[in-house]
């Protein structure tokens, strides 16, 4: 086993498992409090991408040059737009359905991943999309020779470090302020909670606006480091952010980082060694045998069903 | 009233300016940007429209009492139910000597919808098993019989049974650890077994053949074909009856053997319907754990709807094989589970009528309405959205008059 692959896949693998976890966390948020996949949510990480470029362009256009500054107001503008993304979404497609049956918010769910995909296609076109290397630069660790090297670039640095600082302050919205308290008491009993004067819908509404949020870090985040996305992008990465919520056991926060970050691990470790062709395979079959065998995930608490 | 009415639609038309600026408002052109500043403004505008047309809709419905109509039109339909179904088989059999070679082909292609359709709508709409990824037995049954053939030689008569039966063995492999699980689950594992599906094939180049795909004969009737010239040892169809060669033939007997095959197909979900395991199938859907302790096996009565859907499922793959020629992992995208998926809920979900006429419907429609191909998903999805809001149990409803017949409860 070669040692500097191992490092180099590693390091790999935590800058997506950080991908995948600030996007888990929007999906574990959701169906914590309302109890429904939220399928589009992973489009609405695909949107968030294309509103990056989007602004990116728009700023450089009207001459603001600087790196900080460029990245500082992308990351923000499109976080304000993703998050109301996330807010109509919900608004529309999920609340006129918070009576209806069981299988009715995730059909209406897919809908509106179909809708989504399709209105970026018809607006911006179904071609590859890019944008220019915005940070290029990189460190080398462990050089010994030419081709023996491990290398980080400074995007994949701010990948991590954005990610931990998104973390850190969800973190802190939910358990240190009162309205993180309603969340939370939202999730343990929404009936009880709308008794004690909390009111529910507004609370359904800041999940998906946090949840959006956090995607929105994501995929400003991936189009700075790769520059390259189209619209089908929400749902394989979708799907496998959800896979890293289900691992680190669904409804729980810290849950769907540390399961995130074993996902992408786990996933750039195999392309490493065994096959890059089927690392999908394996995130989809890891998904499965963890919903069988363990569908509590790691840090979560398995769910009673009562009458 | 009317004021805030009017506030609301003008917010809601602010959002969606908002919504709708960055992302249709400019269109990426390379690194640089294309302005369209009219695109918003104009979808902007229909949102406010629209938002001031259901807030009439809503104030007129609250005023009103709930009207009936409608009700007539279900009652003739019930009435006149074995004539209805009668002539419509009979369209059905008489229509390939009608309509042109396309319109032939496009209506092949709606016969295989109906026949996945009502597939989907036996683990979907009957036993309520969201199933995500049943493209996967549809991909078992194509590929079962392309690669029977390629490997083993096998002939369409014996792959039909063989595909269905495979694709049967997969559901059942696949359902029996999954279908303990909780709803939401099932749909997302059941996806994720779609994607390994369509991944393996795509990947397994030595096998499969990859992305390049596998040729397919087309079937053959009574040992004769309905080539130009016959393989050595066979004869034509053309030439065994003495007539002119023209593919039409082919097509036609296709079209009438898929017809025969959707018919049975209907009879047994109808039968089923009435039988234990169908009621035990609908009783599952409405509530699993008055079931449970009602003495109803929740696992092998969901495996027996999931294996029989997955057996469908892989017999509207070989029909699909068949009559492409040729067969590639990209018609097993996650994309054609949400169509058929589609048809279900938008035909009504567990409605056998509702269900065929919504596949008919959903694949003849954007055959007619090419120019508008572009908007077909966007589409869907409004539809599947809008179904889900206004009308959850499908357009057509779903008939839960099972006991007056029998004169038990009436």
């Amino acid at each position: 086993m070669n040692f500097h692959i191992l490092v180099q896949q590693t390091v790999n693998g935590l800058v997506l498992g950080s991908v995948y976890g600030l996007i888990a966390v929007g999906y574990t948020m959701v169906y914590g409090i309302i109890g429904m996949i939220n399928f589009a949510h992973g489009d609405v990480y695909m949107i968030a991408a294309y509103l990056t470029a989007i602004f990116l362009a728009a700023l450089t256009a009207l001459g603001i040059h600087s790196p900080p500054v460029v990245m500082i107001l992308v990351l923000l503008l499109t976080m304000a737009c993703t998050a109301l993304y996330g807010w109509s979404v919900e608004r529309i497609a999920y609340r006129p359905l918070r009576h209806s049956t069981r299988l009715a918010p995730l059909i209406s769910a897919i809908g509106m991943s179909l809708i989504l995909q399709n209105y970026v296609r018809l607006s911006q076109g179904a071609r590859n999309q890019g944008t220019p290397t915005f940070l290029d630069g990189h460190l080398r660790l462990l050089e010994d020779g030419p081709d023996h090297f491990v290398q980080i670039t400074h995007a994949q640095i701010l990948i991590v470090v954005m990610a931990v600082i998104g973390m850190g302050l969800l973190w802190y919205l939910i358990q240190g302020t009162a309205m993180g308290r309603a969340c939370r008491a939202v999730q343990q009993d929404r009936i009880m909670a709308a008794l004690l004067g909390v009111d529910t819908d507004r609370i359904i509404s800041i999940v998906f606006i946090l949840g959006a949020a956090m995607a929105a870090v994501a995929g400003t985040l991936v189009t700075f480091n790769y520059g390259s996305f189209d619209f089908f992008i929400g749902f394989v990465t979708g799907i496998k952010a959800f896979t890293a919520a289900v691992l680190g056991g669904i409804g729980s926060l810290p849950g769907a980082m540390l399961g995130g970050i074993i996902l992408g691990l786990a996933e750039s470790i195999f392309s490493g060694f065994v096959n890059t062709d089927y690392k999908d395979v394996f995130a989809f079959s890891l998904l499965v045998v963890v919903l069988i065998f363990r569908p509590s995930g790691l840090l979560g608490r398995p769910e009673v069903e009562k009458v | 009233m009317r004021n805030s009415w009017l506030r609301d639609a003008l917010v809601t038309g602010l959002v969606a300016l908002l919504l709708f600026a960055p992302m249709t408002g400019v269109a990426l052109s390379g690194y640089t940007l294309e302005g369209h500043w009219q695109r918003p403004l104009w979808l902007a505008l229909g949102v406010v429209i629209g938002r001031l047309g259901l807030g009439w809709l809503w104030q007129r419905r609250q005023g009103a009492p709930a009207s009936s109509s409608g009700r007539g039109w279900s009652a003739w339909i019930d009435a006149h139910r074995p004539q209805l179904i009668g002539a419509a088989l009979a369209v059905a059999f008489v229509l390939p000597w009608f309509i042109g070679k396309y319109w032939l082909n496009v209506a092949i292609l709606a016969w295989i919808y109906v026949l996945l359709a009502l597939g989907l709508n036996i683990v979907v709409g009957l036993a309520g098993l969201l199933d995500l990824g049943f493209v996967a037995f549809y991909a078992v049954g194509a590929y079962g019989y392309a690669l029977g053939f390629k490997y083993l030689d096998l002939s369409f008569w014996t792959a039909l049974p063989a595909g269905a039966l495979l694709a049967g063995c997969f559901g059942v492999m696949l359902g029996f650890p999954v279908l303990r699980m909780h709803g939401d689950y099932l749909a997302i594992v059941t996806l994720g077994f779609g994607e390994i599906i369509r991944l393996v094939l795509n990947n397994w180049m030595s096998f499969t053949g990859g992305p390049n795909g596998v040729r397919v004969p087309f079937p053959s009737l009574f040992g004769l074909e309905f080539g130009r010239r016959a393989g050595p040892g066979h004869v034509t169809f053309h030439e065994y009856f003495n007539l002119p060669y023209s593919n039409e033939y082919r097509d036609i007997f296709f079209y009438l053997l898929l017809l025969v095959v959707v018919s049975g197909m209907v009879f047994v979900v109808r039968r089923l319907r009435r039988m234990p395991l169908g009621r035990n199938w609908e009783a599952l859907r409405e509530d699993e754990i008055a079931c449970r302790s009602l003495g109803i096996q929740p696992v092998s009565v969901k495996l027996s709807a999931f294996g029989l859907g997955a057996m469908t499922g892989g017999l509207g793959g070989v029909f699909f094989a068949a009559s492409q020629g040729f067969v590639n992992p990209t018609s097993f995208t996650f994309m054609e589970s949400a169509h058929i998926l589609a048809m279900v809920i938008l035909g009504g979900m567990g409605s056998t009528g509702g269900v065929i006429v919504a596949a008919v419907v959903l694949t003849v429609l954007p055959e007619m309405l090419r120019d508008f191909a572009e908007y077909r998903g966007l589409l869907f999805g409004c539809a599947m959205v809008a179904m889900m809001v206004w009308r959850p149990r499908g357009l057509m409803g779903m008939r839960r008059a099972l006991f007056h017949r029998s004169g038990v409860a009436e």
